[in-house]
């Protein structure tokens, strides 16, 4: 093989493995007799940023969870950042991070014991400096020296991006980072995340209920129904595909098994 | 961020943090600290009369006096050693903190170093003004065992340990439904641990039973201290040799829960 054979030759599954963030291959999740993830693959390019849409239900959680490690797959595998997850894990969790409406940050411990608490963990270097930091740039200042449990919920959410971000990951994996937030908070939370996925050149996989909120974030779509992947493609290509304007409006159609407004069923 | 220490060996700044976590919410809580002392103050209090009354009113409790106290002082190491190890991981339940440590750099074996200082620090906040208590009230001077009281603690603490371990990794697999087990499981110990009578006092063939235990070891070596003035080497190896083997066990069934706990999901729910 010529070394021109070899540009122009598609990358093997290893390859593409290695290089993206998180590569997923024909992973399937069985609990009991729910068959919660059926066989999903795919690949994220270092640096995207990509939403994972779908109903309750859906097996977004527990697809996300598989990527952590939390979940242990019954088949297929997961490679994050070049490392077979869990067995690997300890090579990787250092490097990525996330938030889920799953967890809490204790509630009697401040701001500040928390995230002293998590950089430790984390092993990151010049820790307050690190911790001003992210009080400044997520507006904790305030409050930093309160306890978690007497924050508000969009008070909350900001400590736990700032936990997220504490060991700056190379990885960010949100469930719902923006549920139960007002429009305002919601949005400044978007823009942070925007913000920093710039700066750091992170790639970011987000389960999310808020078509808005994945059209303006996301380079990628992912679409779960049933524990399958539905769709995969840019929001404007999966737009044009169900001939529809909105992600909302596309999100209706896979979940009420509609193909161009029309009920699969009656056509 | 120091990439080679987070996947090389055991990192003590990672068993700091989760040591810093909990010293945080025990002096953001005064109910938490009262607890670790307020039951084994009644514990000592309340056996250290009937000790008393019995002293005056049997010969045999007279020469051997403070069995009972000891007993009590000595089960509360043991019984708080776990409740302190128990306590600190159900905080991770019921904050629903668990998920953000299994998904962070801490390992399984740090987690539990963390859990076993944190039984010491507890057990320190709550035996010392107990063993004090006794002193002052009854007399009673538990330092004064010396050096063998050193190996009765160490094997009633690495007993305590096991058992707090094992009954983590329960309540990891099958969330805070198991609960009560925390509370319960030693006490099902203490009849066949012989921590206020001796072993003889059973049937031979619970005798049998008795023997597997460690703490059974430590209580009758108590007895040969406080009645015989007799340190009995036998006894403790005994039991250190046991306890080796319940750490061992303990240390896999955790490690076989938490696998299990992650095939069924259980660590992100954490619920009933």
């Amino acid at each position: 093989m010529t070394g021109n054979d070899k540009a122009s030759s598609p990358p093997t599954v290893a390859e593409r493995s290695s290089s993206a963030a998180i590569a997923v291959d024909h992973l399937v999740k069985v609990y009991k007799q729910t068959r919660a993830v059926d066989d999903i693959s795919f690949s994220l390019p270092r640096g995207s940023i990509t939403g994972l849409l779908g109903g309750n239900g859906a097996g977004k959680t527990t697809t996300i969870a598989m990527i952590m490690g939390l979940v242990l797959p019954t088949s297929g595998r997961v490679q994050v950042l070049g490392h077979r997850m869990p067995e690997e894990s300890a090579a990787v969790l250092g490097r990525m991070n996330f938030e889920s409406p799953y967890v809490d940050m204790p509630m009697r411990l401040t701001v500040r014991q928390n995230l002293t608490v998590f950089g430790n963990l984390y092993a990151v270097k010049n820790l307050s400096d690190r911790i001003a930091t992210l009080a400044a740039d997520l507006d904790l200042t305030d409050f930093i020296d309160r306890a978690n449990g007497k924050l508000s919920a969009g008070q909350k959410t900001r400590v736990a991006l700032a936990k997220a971000l504490i060991n700056q990951p190379e990885l960010l994996l949100l469930d719902e980072p923006t549920a139960s937030l007002d429009p305002d908070t919601a949005d400044w939370v978007r823009s942070h995340l925007e913000r920093y996925r710039k700066a750091n050149n992170a790639t970011i996989l987000l389960a999310s209920h808020n078509m808005l909120e994945v059209e303006r974030l996301c380079d990628r779509v992912i679409i779960m129904k049933r524990g399958r992947i539905e769709d995969d493609d840019t929001p404007e290509a999966i737009m044009a595909r169900y001939n529809r304007t909105t992600l909302e409006e596309v999100f209706l159609d896979v979940a009420r098994g509609r193909v161009n407004g029309v009920q699969e069923t009656a056509r | 961020m120091n990439q080679a220490s987070l996947h090389r060996g055991i990192s003590l700044q990672r068993i700091g943090a989760m040591i810093l976590r909990y010293w945080y919410l025990l002096l953001s809580s005064w109910p938490r600290l009262l607890e670790l002392l307020y039951w084994p103050a009644l514990q000592v209090i309340t056996w250290g009369f009937l000790q008393l009354y019995i002293a005056q009113n049997a010969n045999f409790f007279a020469r051997a006096g403070g069995t009972l106290i000891g007993a009590v002082i000595l089960w509360d190491i043991l019984f708080r050693g776990q409740l302190g190890f128990s306590i600190s991981f159900l905080e991770e339940m019921w904050a629903r903190n668990l998920g953000n440590l299994m998904m962070s750099p801490l390992k399984p074996i740090e987690f539990l170093l963390s859990l076993m200082i944190m039984s010491l620090i507890r057990l320190a906040i709550g035996v010392i003004p107990m063993t004090l208590l006794a002193l002052f009230l009854f007399h009673f001077n538990v330092y004064a065992l010396g050096l063998p009281l050193i190996a009765l603690f160490c094997n009633l603490i690495f007993t305590s340990w096991s058992v707090g371990i094992f009954v983590s990794g329960l309540v990891l697999r099958n969330g805070l439904g198991a609960e009560s087990i925390v509370w319960t499981l030693m006490f099902g110990i203490m009849p066949l641990a012989c921590v206020y009578y001796p072993v003889s006092v059973l049937p031979v063939w619970l005798q049998y039973v008795a023997w597997t235990l460690p703490p059974t070891y430590v209580f009758e070596g108590m007895r040969a201290l406080l009645i015989e003035n007799a340190f009995r080497t036998d006894l403790m190896l005994s039991a250190l040799a046991i306890n080796a083997v319940l750490l061992v066990a303990s240390f896999g069934a955790f490690l076989a829960l938490l696998r299990s706990a992650r095939k069924q999901g259980s660590l992100l729910s954490g619920g009933e």
